[in-house]
């Protein structure tokens, strides 16, 4: 372990393809080089963790993968398809409660689905209940926003966002916010809820053992400019517990690389 | 809630017996300070005469269409100038200092405009009501966390559906708010237009008051206060208390 390892050579099948992807943040006094030339290919079904400090570009990243925001420089492309623009095939998590405060629980999470395609009101009402039941929320459907916790309210934005079927699920630091014991147990659903339905999900997070726990590759970035310096396999067996020591080794490893190149980008 | 109810009646009952025995000190001239009781008796006369509701429902009219006109314009206008910054600099700015304008400003205008009509009315109402609602719905929409629009544009909310599933949800707080305001804007503005204009097609409120003056009847005028006062707490109370009450409850601003 802690090789480095050169990307999949699966790239008939990958997924989702980003080639030479290079993006720019212009603002009158700045000029900020948030992506550089990032390669990445992701095959169907993987669960991949993009890691980095803060303004290393992996939420820039996201951004372009959703549709949210545009490359300057560069190819991207899911199912073969070039990204133009958002849709319900690609859905976002967000890291703050993007849930709408309008709406009860359930009209969050039919909010998305009365978007994506051509269900009845029946089988869409059906599809909410079906995943708040998966995230362990039906009996608060009727509940308003404001009187989930913080846990509750990002199951929540998971069942909107696994509710139109998404092929690619896209998670900018879900977790975050939440306080520890609440962040495990999300683990544990996230495992189970992929396992079960194979989403090919693209996680966020600057969290290194957060992405040893979750992701079958973990990407790491380092910023000025953001780029991938190096990716790990991480082949534990599943459901992983972020408290294992096998997976604690993998962390300290990639957080010793990590510091490496931090360190090495900013003097003093 | 009862004692909630009772405290608020006990109040008001101990201003009225202020009131009255003030009255009885002869401080001022009855004709200055009528008595409670002929405040009542000019409103009960008036009630019974059929000249209380007529004007009632003349005001009423008029400013349920004026607010009505206000509402339908300032609205959409407001969305506008929240929408790009063109709009904002130029209707945005327009409103802006449109709004400082007393609504009484715009009387002499409507009248040389209009004339003694109902047309000037509801020019004055329209006058003092849209601009507030403008600058409401445009700072409400900007203050909308762009998560929102964020999150419903990935779920691949565009153009009209932005708007009518996202961004005016999201503001609802503050287009009530908007509204509640230009209620008000709406009733000072056609107080003073019925003050200052008077016409024949019809004899509001404000005439009412008016005349009370003319007649040196300080129990009309007071009477007539009243019953201004009362019917803007009753639609405070039945139309923006509900609406109000259930945007906490669905935000969780409540507050006791």
């Amino acid at each position: 372990m802690g090789t480095p390892e050169t990307a999949r050579t699966n790239t008939a099948s990958a997924k989702l393809v980003l080639e030479h992807v290079s993006k720019w943040f212009k603002t009158s006094s700045l000029n900020v080089h948030a992506l550089d030339d990032v390669t990445l290919r992701i095959p169907e079904g993987e669960f991949v963790c993009l890691v980095g400090p803060s303004g290393c570009g992996k939420s820039t990243l996201l951004n372009i993968i959703a549709g949210l925001d545009r490359t300057d420089q560069g190819l991207i492309q899911d199912d073969g398809q070039p990204i133009a623009g958002p849709g319900p095939h690609r859905l976002v998590m967000f890291q703050e409660a993007a849930l709408f405060p309008w709406l009860t629980v359930l009209g969050n999470v039919l909010f998305g689905l009365k978007l994506s395609n051509g269900l009845n009101a029946a089988e869409r009402r059906e599809k909410a209940e079906y995943f708040l039941e998966l995230v362990g929320l039906k009996r608060f459907m009727h509940s308003n926003v404001h009187e989930l916790s913080g846990g509750m309210k990002q199951r929540v934005a998971l069942a909107r966002a696994l509710a139109p079927n998404p092929s690619l699920l896209l998670m900018d630091e879900p977790f975050g916010a939440l306080d520890a014991l609440t962040r495990e147990q999300l683990y544990g659903d996230i495992q189970r809820i992929w396992s079960q339905h194979r989403k090919t999900i693209v996680f966020v997070t600057h969290n290194v053992r957060e992405a040893v726990c979750l992701g079958d590759r973990v990407i790491l970035f380092s910023p000025h400019p953001g780029r991938i310096r190096e990716e790990f396999a991480i082949p534990l067996p599943r459901p992983r517990d972020i408290n294992s020591v096998d997976l604690a080794r993998y962390a300290t490893e990639i957080t010793r690389v990590l510091k490496g190149y931090v360190q090495s980008e900013v003097p003093g | 809630m009862i004692a909630r109810w009772l405290a608020a009646s006990l109040f008001f009952m101990a201003l009225i017996a202020a009131w009255h025995f003030a009255v009885q000190a002869r401080i001022w001239s009855p004709l200055l300070l009528p008595s409670p009781l002929s405040v009542f008796d000019y409103l009960r006369a008036a009630a019974q005469d059929g000249t209380l509701w007529e004007a009632m429902l003349v005001t009423l009219q008029r400013l349920l269409i004026g607010y009505g006109l206000g509402i339908l314009t300032g609205i959409p206008i407001g969305l506008l100038t929240a929408s790009s910054r063109w709009s904002q600099d130029t209707i945005g700015v327009l409103a802006l200092g449109l709004q400082t304008l007393p609504s009484v400003c715009w009387v002499p205008l409507a009248l040389l405009w209009f004339g003694q009509t109902e047309a000037a009315m509801l020019f004055v109402v329209v006058m003092g009501t849209v601009w507030s609602l403008i600058i409401a719905t445009d700072s409400g929409v900007r203050t909308i966390p762009p998560i929102y629009t964020r999150a419903a544009r990935s779920m691949g909310s565009t153009g009209l559906h932005m708007w009518t599933h996202v961004i005016v949800p999201a503001s609802l707080p503050f287009l009530l708010s908007g509204m509640k305001q230009g209620w008000a804007f709406a009733w000072r503005s056609l107080m003073a237009a019925e003050i200052f204009v008077t016409i024949l097609t019809g004899f509001g409120l404000g005439h009412l008051l008016h005349y009370g003056r003319e007649l040196n009847a300080m129990d009309q005028v007071i009477g007539v206060m009243f019953v201004i006062v009362f019917i803007g707490l009753a639609v405070d109370k039945t139309l923006f208390a509900p609406c109000e009450r259930f945007l906490h409850r669905r935000w969780g601003t409540e507050h006791r």
